[in-house]
């Protein structure tokens, strides 16, 4: 299971907006006692059910990388941040509900991730500002989430939760908004937990439906998934 | 009539510092944060404010611009402010700050503020006692007082910086100038790192399927934290979170090596992307160069007035030109060092296979044993001269 099953998503996002406790949230099902600064990159494993509950249910690791820096860094740092940026099939964009900024930054995380490895379809980005275009056309999935809701007094929960709404559209992304020291807002059968499986589904999808039309030979469980195009994979 | 002009000039001079120090704080300082406190900004820029106008009365006072007796009024007055800022203001809001931040302590933050800034009162006041500061014949609150104790303070976070600076600056800047760091090596570093992280992720691939056959058969990991979580694991151990803390401490390490290797390709990007100082380095060089040759030729002149004579004149101008020579092609091989890449392969080509690294450090070396001997020198010179001038 280890070696050909693999996939993997970054966690981007600027300093302190509580990505490491997120994917601890995430893999070990517990909150994170003791988050300290994350130097570097930092990654942890989640095993992930693919189509839970139906008769094709596959077990993947999904690897979650999560990489500590603040998106305006030296250029040595980008460039020694860029070699974590090879072959992801998933970006979840993290960001702190109570600090405006580290929404904004989320549009140059996302471009610093996604120019690592763009299709070249003449798209210029230039200085890592917002391109409809590049978003139109990406093929990663994304995923934002807003963390450190508890600290969002209720009178302004409505007006944060429109703002996060128009960013998770410009990015043609779920979002998901919670507070990462309270694992009840992941408990199974929530609606943020079902965001989440149909999010890694996508992220599992996308990047064996890559291999398949590689056709890479003597993978032994393509015939059972994939029984022509992707449109056959719709199971009601 | 004149102290009203000369009020408002300086009244506009502390405006425009308080909005550059605003504007500064918005856009270097808070550029990745959300400003929620504007009190805090408020002291920023006001003590930015009142620190540029000390400079700005000092150059008033050399320049004889304004009336003295209003630049004597305002002294006061900026004094007085300033050392209310720094003494009162400034350390009560930073411990106001830090006990916000800690989340026990949060109901009651006031009182622990005021007793967090009186402890610093009592500190600072004891700091006046190993120093030579003014006698109390100024009464306890003067503004003497409080001056000379900011003033030890001030004067030892400058001597501090100022000290690193100097061992530090040099010491990053010949890095930067002996260092040769290839793209070769950053790959490398970089593939060791990605190898590291594949290390570190199959070993979680592990423990998260060990957690998931633990939990599906009902037992459940305990990590050991605290005192009595500790002793609790001594005696009652599972196979599988036994074996789950064993794999943890592995990951530990490699998460170690993992941060270390990230910080050197980090530094190795760093070093390899100074082109722009490798081209200010070799005009710095240059001019070095043309400087050191004027100095060079003007030196052996005077040499040569002051030991020639009609039967040795030969003799000595062929030593100087031997000296000028041997001087002018080590100044080349060292030199290569600072030029950019496209011009150093003709030095290379030329000079043919040479172990540059090893005249950098002999120069280095030799560099070092200069200066120190210099120092030696100047001092017992210098120790002589005043006995000189003592002797009759």
């Amino acid at each position: 299971m280890a070696s050909l099953d693999r996939v993997k998503v970054l966690v981007l996002g600027d300093s302190g907006v509580g990505k490491s406790s997120l994917v601890h949230l995430l893999c070990q099902n517990q909150v994170l006692g003791n988050p300290s600064w994350t130097v570097g990159c930092s990654v942890d494993v989640r095993v992930h059910d693919y189509k839970e509950g139906t008769p094709v249910e596959k077990t993947y690791y999904i690897e979650l990388w999560d990489v500590g820096g603040s998106v305006g860094s030296a250029s040595s740092v980008k460039s020694t941040r860029a070699v974590f940026y090879n072959s992801i099939n998933g970006i979840i964009l993290v960001h702190d509900l109570t600090n405006k900024k580290s929404s904004q930054n989320l549009y140059r995380w996302s471009s610093e991730a996604l120019n690592k490895d763009l299709v070249p379809t003449g798209v210029l980005v230039t200085n890592g500002e917002y391109d409809q275009e590049q978003f139109a056309e990406n093929q990663i999935p994304l995923l934002v989430i807003g963390t450190k809701l508890d600290q969002i007094h209720e009178t302004k929960r409505h007006e944060v939760l429109t703002r996060t709404a128009f960013l998770a559209e410009d990015f043609n992304a779920e979002e998901i908004n919670l507070d990462c020291t309270n694992p009840r807002y992941l408990a199974a059968g929530s609606s943020n937990a079902v965001k989440l499986s149909r999010f890694f589904d996508k992220v599992i999808e996308k990047r064996y439906s890559l291999r398949d039309s590689n056709q890479i030979p003597g993978f032994p469980d393509r015939k059972r998934f994939w029984g022509g195009t992707l449109k056959g994979l719709h199971y009601d | 009539m004149s102290f009203l002009i000369d009020s408002s000039i300086m009244i506009t001079s502390q405006i425009l510092f308080f909005g550059f120090g605003w504007l500064f704080f918005m856009r270097q300082l808070f550029k990745d944060y959300e400003v929620r406190q504007y009190v805090v900004q408020v002291i920023f820029s006001v003590t930015f404010a009142f620190s540029c106008t000390m400079f700005e009365l000092i150059i008033f006072e050399i320049l004889g611009v304004l009336n003295s007796s209003s630049r004597y009024f305002h002294w006061k007055l900026n004094l007085c402010v300033i050392l209310l800022i720094l003494v009162f203001l400034v350390p009560f809001y930073i411990g106001y700050f830090i006990v916000s931040n800690i989340r026990l302590l949060h109901k009651q933050r006031l009182l622990f503020s005021c007793l967090l800034w009186l402890t610093f009162m009592y500190f600072f006041w004891k700091l006046g006692d190993p120093f030579p500061i003014l006698s109390p014949k100024h009464g306890i609150l003067s503004i003497e007082q409080l001056i000379s104790r900011v003033g030890v303070i001030g004067v030892t976070l400058m001597a501090l910086l100022s000290g690193f600076g100097a061992v530090n600056c040099p010491y990053t800047y010949m890095s930067y100038f002996l260092r040769n760091v290839t793209d070769v090596d950053i790959l490398a570093l970089e593939r060791r790192l990605l190898q590291t992280m594949d290390m570190i992720i199959s070993k979680k691939k592990r423990m998260a399927m060990t957690r998931r056959t633990m939990f599906q058969k009902g037992e459940v990991h305990n990590k050991p934290s605290g005192f009595w979580g500790m002793i609790k694991s001594i005696t009652t151990s599972a196979p599988g979170s036994e074996n789950l803390n064993l794999i943890q401490q592995e990951v530990d390490a490699l998460e170690e090596l993992s941060r270390q290797l990230f910080l050197e390709t980090a530094d190795l990007h760093a070093t390899k992307v100074k082109f722009w100082s490798q081209h200010i380095s070799f005009i710095l060089v240059g001019i070095i160069i043309v400087t050191s040759i004027r100095g060079l030729l003007i030196t052996l002149t005077k040499f040569f007035y002051a030991i020639s004579s009609s039967k040795s004149s030969n003799v000595i101008v062929l030593l100087l030109a031997q000296i000028m020579g041997m001087y002018f092609v080590s100044s080349v091989l060292l030199i290569r060092m600072s030029m950019p890449l496209e011009y150093r392969t003709i030095i290379t080509e030329v000079l043919g296979e040479l172990q540059f690294n090893f005249y950098h450090r002999w120069f280095d070396v030799i560099f070092l044993v200069s200066a120190l001997s210099s120092i030696l020198f100047l001092y017992l010179a210098h120790k002589q001269a005043p006995e000189k001038h003592m002797t009759p």
